[in-house]
């Protein structure tokens, strides 16, 4: 399928630099939003935005968030839940500290509060590197949660941490219902990407880039590595704490910060894996997979496997098939879900072709 | 060289080492501005280690670095790619996951105006930086002649155009000083002759002053107009690559004679 | 003042069941370069195998032989089904694989023997044991008794034997040992073998404690403190790094703790931990590399 970009010549180094060049590419794109924006909040079900498109979308922006950290600037991260619970709790916090603060501004604070505290634990990045850098990160996960629980303050006196999301009203109109909060979570999320897809295409996106494929190189090229370091927890850091406000707002409606324990961590991280590290369209497709699989065994056992596979077996058996497909795709696709699209969309451009 | 002119680098009594171990001992030598100058020696001389010094990757126990006119007690190597010094590493140093537009655009990552803001909102001067720094990074791959491989990632590609590549990133940041650190190391005789070429126009079309490492002596007779031999750390020769390689102590060290 | 002896006499024989965990971590390591986040699900996997045998009837020692065995069986089948195919990639990349491997073996674990809390009975009594006027648990004392005895066995594997000299060789470089003739793949299935013994121990130790349970895999996490403390690569670094992380929380839980409401032992090895990092990037007992460019 040549045909699809015959004639389409790139004459300004501007065009040379779009994330989609082919007219083919921004029209399903467009197609896409339509669909997303135009069509499924009408024709959709309460039970597709309460389980699947709305933690489809939230954790496709945490799987961005750690993303930059990690698949960009490399450097490796098991906190990821721990910067969610801070942006989740301090967008719940400053609606009290703050009253008539717009709701998306109180996410976008609580961003900017994960983010500074992003970069107090990415502090140590600057003398520690690799497995190192994990007692930083485990250090703000097992704190975190240690804070928001022992402290009521932060759950506005409720003893046990639990929080409730305020109405979701956004310039008077209430976002309450199901398709309500999946476009409001859509309208959070698709921004966010694009911002994150111009930086990586850009001289920031470079640096961590740089930083993350030889460190020494890059000091010796002039990119100052404390502020690319710093500026990589930070972004990321502030997606992330917007995922865990939209987590707690828009998904769940009340979260504790066990929510926020390890075992999310460990969810997001698979999701960059099994999406493609590096990769702005991994995010999307490994969190589709992660929301998606627990559903198709579940709707499997309950059919096909109903009798053979004991009731208790299901979380096992899920266990087991996360864990193969993480080590499967490290050996056969490190690269993640966003390749395997690539080689798929390589063979289709020579189709009828082999080579 | 002219003697009023002040050379554009000059080391002074460089020592350095690690946990006791010698590497340079009291070396130091001045290099004049657009020229090319070879460092040569048997290996573990000291080479790689002096480079380093200059442009900060190492930090010297003692001595003085002089360039454009600064002294410094040592280098950092952000300081030193301010200051313009670019370089190539012995074993390609280039960023594996990038394709090859983006490695050169790593080095001109200094001349980027823009803030991250402005970069992820695609306003104000980040647009026209981004096309400003295209514009250098295309001509540097008119230049090496890489337009072939704009958009393939660098592991992909052949050692040779690797080292290429990496030439590239250094040239896209248009350095005054440039160190080369084996440019020709591994490479057939038509690569040399290439890579040379290259060294030789980057030297006189941009008057780029260079050091570079160099193990084939006939490279190296041909291209620099400064020798300087180190052997064990210690510097014993320095001057016009013929008076050089006449010296007896270069001689020694090159066939190996005995010492006293 | 006694009481202050009795809290860091406490901490530092339950820093010795710490430094069991560190000690398989540091075996696999140095071996196969492999950061292995699945210790902690070996350790469950091992102490559950155990345990259920001998709910099933089995006598001690069967259980604890066929326990083993299936340690060595996994570590076979690992290093087919996974080591093999990940040769020479980053080490990022194993250490993520062993955090697919630790789900892996959590969920066949408890697939096998079920989610609920076994009780273990060793036989030694959590009784007091006064010594020189201090209180001390007699539990605690056998089990650094045992992991002193377990050290010394691993000192001697490691030192009088051929193997052991095969081993130092492919922990001190991987490549020469190959091209001096050792089989590298043999060596990786010892190892993790090895660590699958040193996990049995400790799972049974930790188990007859707390019970045999899925949290048995969470103390993954108290070694990585350890292991930055003592060094990746040095088992008395993980000795001393276990000593050192027992001791630090249980006082900082007892004198420091109540001022800060408490349950701090989670996080409070971390920070001290980093601490470490940050005055020794290496560990106590790393080496640090010369970066050569």
């Amino acid at each position: 399928m040549f045909y699809q970009e015959s004639g389409q010549f790139s004459t300004r180094y501007r065009q040379d630099g779009r994330a989609l060049r082919l007219w083919q590419q921004r029209a399903a794109l467009w197609a896409l939003l339509l669909l997303a924006f135009g069509l499924l909040p009408f024709i959709g079900n309460d039970y597709w935005f309460s389980a699947i498109l709305i933690p489809f979308l939230v954790l496709s922006l945490a799987g961005l968030g750690l993303n930059l950290l990690t698949g960009y600037a490399g450097q490796l991260s098991l906190g990821s839940a721990a910067f969610m619970a801070v942006g989740a709790f301090a967008s719940y916090k400053l609606q009290f500290l703050l009253p008539g603060l717009p709701l998306l501004l109180s996410f976008v604070a609580g961003g900017v509060v994960a983010a500074a505290v992003g970069v107090v634990f990415g502090l140590p990045s600057l003398r520690i590197k690799g497995f190192y850098l994990l007692v930083s990160t485990l250090a703000a996960q097992f704190f975190v949660e240690w804070l928001l629980t022992k402290f009521a303050w932060f759950s506005n006196g409720n003893e046990s941490g639990v929080i409730t999301a305020p109405p979701l009203l956004v310039a008077g109109h209430d976002f309450g219902s199901p398709a309500g909060r999946y476009l409001l979570t859509l309208s959070v999320v698709l921004p966010l990407f694009v911002l994150a897809a111009n930086l990586v295409r850009s001289s920031l996106g470079r640096n961590w880039m740089a930083v993350r494929d030889m460190d020494t190189a890059a000091a010796v090229i002039g990119i100052p590595i404390l502020r690319t370091k710093l500026l990589a927890f930070a972004i990321s850091s502030f997606i992330l704490g917007v995922a865990g406000s939209l987590w707690a707002f828009t998904y769940l409606g009340t979260v504790e910060p066990h929510g926020f324990d390890l075992s999310r961590s460990f969810q997001v991280l698979f999701i960059i894996i099994l999406g493609g590290m590096g990769s702005i369209l991994g995010n999307f497709l490994g969190a589709a997979f992660i929301v998606l699989l627990p559903i198709v065994l579940s709707i499997l056992s309950g059919t096909l496997l109903s009798g053979v596979l004991p009731a208790g077996q299901l979380e096992n058996l899920q266990k087991i098939i996360f864990g193969v497909l993480i080590i499967l795709f490290l050996i056969k696709e490190p690269d993640g879900l966003a390749r395997l699209w690539q080689g798929w969309r390589a063979r289709a451009r020579l189709w009828p072709l082999r080579f | 060289m002219s003697e009023t002119v002040a050379p554009l680098l000059s080391l002074s009594h460089i020592s350095l080492s690690f946990k006791g171990v010698k590497a340079v001992t009291d070396i130091g030598f001045d290099v004049a501005e657009g020229e090319i100058c070879a460092l040569i020696g048997p290996n573990g001389a000291g080479k790689s280690s002096l480079l380093n010094v200059i442009n900060g990757v190492y930090q010297p126990q003692q001595g003085e670095i002089r360039f454009a006119g600064r002294a410094r007690r040592a280098m950092q190597p952000h300081e030193a790619a301010v200051a313009g010094i670019a370089r190539t590493f012995q074993n390609i140093a280039l960023f594996k996951g990038m394709s090859v537009l983006d490695n050169i655009l790593t080095g001109r990552n200094l001349a980027s105006r823009s803030s991250w803001l402005e970069q992820a909102f695609r306003v104000g001067r980040a647009v026209a930086d981004e096309e400003a720094q295209r514009a250098v990074a295309e001509e540097v791959i008119a230049f090496l002649r890489l337009q072939a491989w704009r958009h393939t990632p660098v592991g992909q590609l052949p050692y040779g155009l690797q080292k290429r590549v990496e030439l590239g990133r250094a040239l896209a940041a248009r350095p005054r000083l440039l160190l080369l650190d084996e440019p020709m190391a591994g490479m057939n005789r038509e690569e040399k002759r290439e890579m040379s070429q290259f060294i030789r126009e980057v030297n006189q079309v941009f008057g780029t002053t260079i050091v570079l490492i160099e193990h084939d002596i006939g490279v190296v007779m041909e291209l620099s107009d400064h020798v300087v031999v180190l052997d064990y750390g210690r510097k014993i020769g320095d001057g016009e690559p013929e008076a050089v390689r006449a010296l007896p102590e270069v001689i020694a060290a090159y066939l190996g004679q005995q010492r006293h | 003042m006694s009481f202050f002896m009795e809290v860091l006499l406490g901490g530092l024989l339950a820093g010795v069941m710490y430094s069991l965990v560190a000690i398989g971590f540091v075996l696999i390591y140095k071996a196969s370069g492999v950061f292995n986040f699945a210790q902690g699900s070996m350790v469950l996997f091992a102490a559950l195998t155990f345990v259920s045998l001998l709910e099933r009837g089995l006598p001690f020692w069967l259980s604890f032989v066929i326990s083993l065995l299936s340690m060595l069986l996994l570590a076979l089948l690992l290093e087919r089904l996974v080591l093999r195919h990940l040769v020479n990639r980053p080490p990022i990349t194993l250490f993520m694989a062993t955090l697919g491997l630790s789900y892996v073996v959590e969920g066949v674990a408890q697939a096998l023997w079920g989610a609920q809390v076994h009780g273990l009975d060793l036989g030694i009594e959590d009784t007091p044991l006064e010594l020189g006027g201090l209180m001390l648990s007699r539990f605690d004392l056998f089990a650094a008794g045992s992991a002193g005895l377990l050290v010394l066995l691993l000192s001697l594997l490691f030192n009088k034997t051929r193997i052991g000299l095969s081993l130092r060789a492919v922990a001190d470089d991987q490549l020469a040992a190959l091209a001096v003739g050792i089989r590298l793949q043999r060596m990786w299935v010892l190892v993790w073998a090895v660590a699958g013994l040193v996990g049995l121990v400790a799972g049974l130790l930790w188990g007859a404690r707390l019970g045999v349970q899925f949290s048995l895999s969470l103390i993954v996490l108290k070694a990585l403190p350890v292991l930055i403390i003592g060094g990746f690569t040095s088992i008395g670094g993980a000795i001393v790094g276990g000593l050192i992380v027992g001791a630090s929380e249980k006082l900082a839980e007892v004198y420091l703790g109540p001022l800060l409401s408490g349950g701090i032992e989670n996080w409070f090895p971390y920070v001290l931990a980093l601490l470490f990092l940050l005055l020794r990037p290496a560990g106590l007992f790393g080496e640090r590399a010369i970066e050569r460019v």
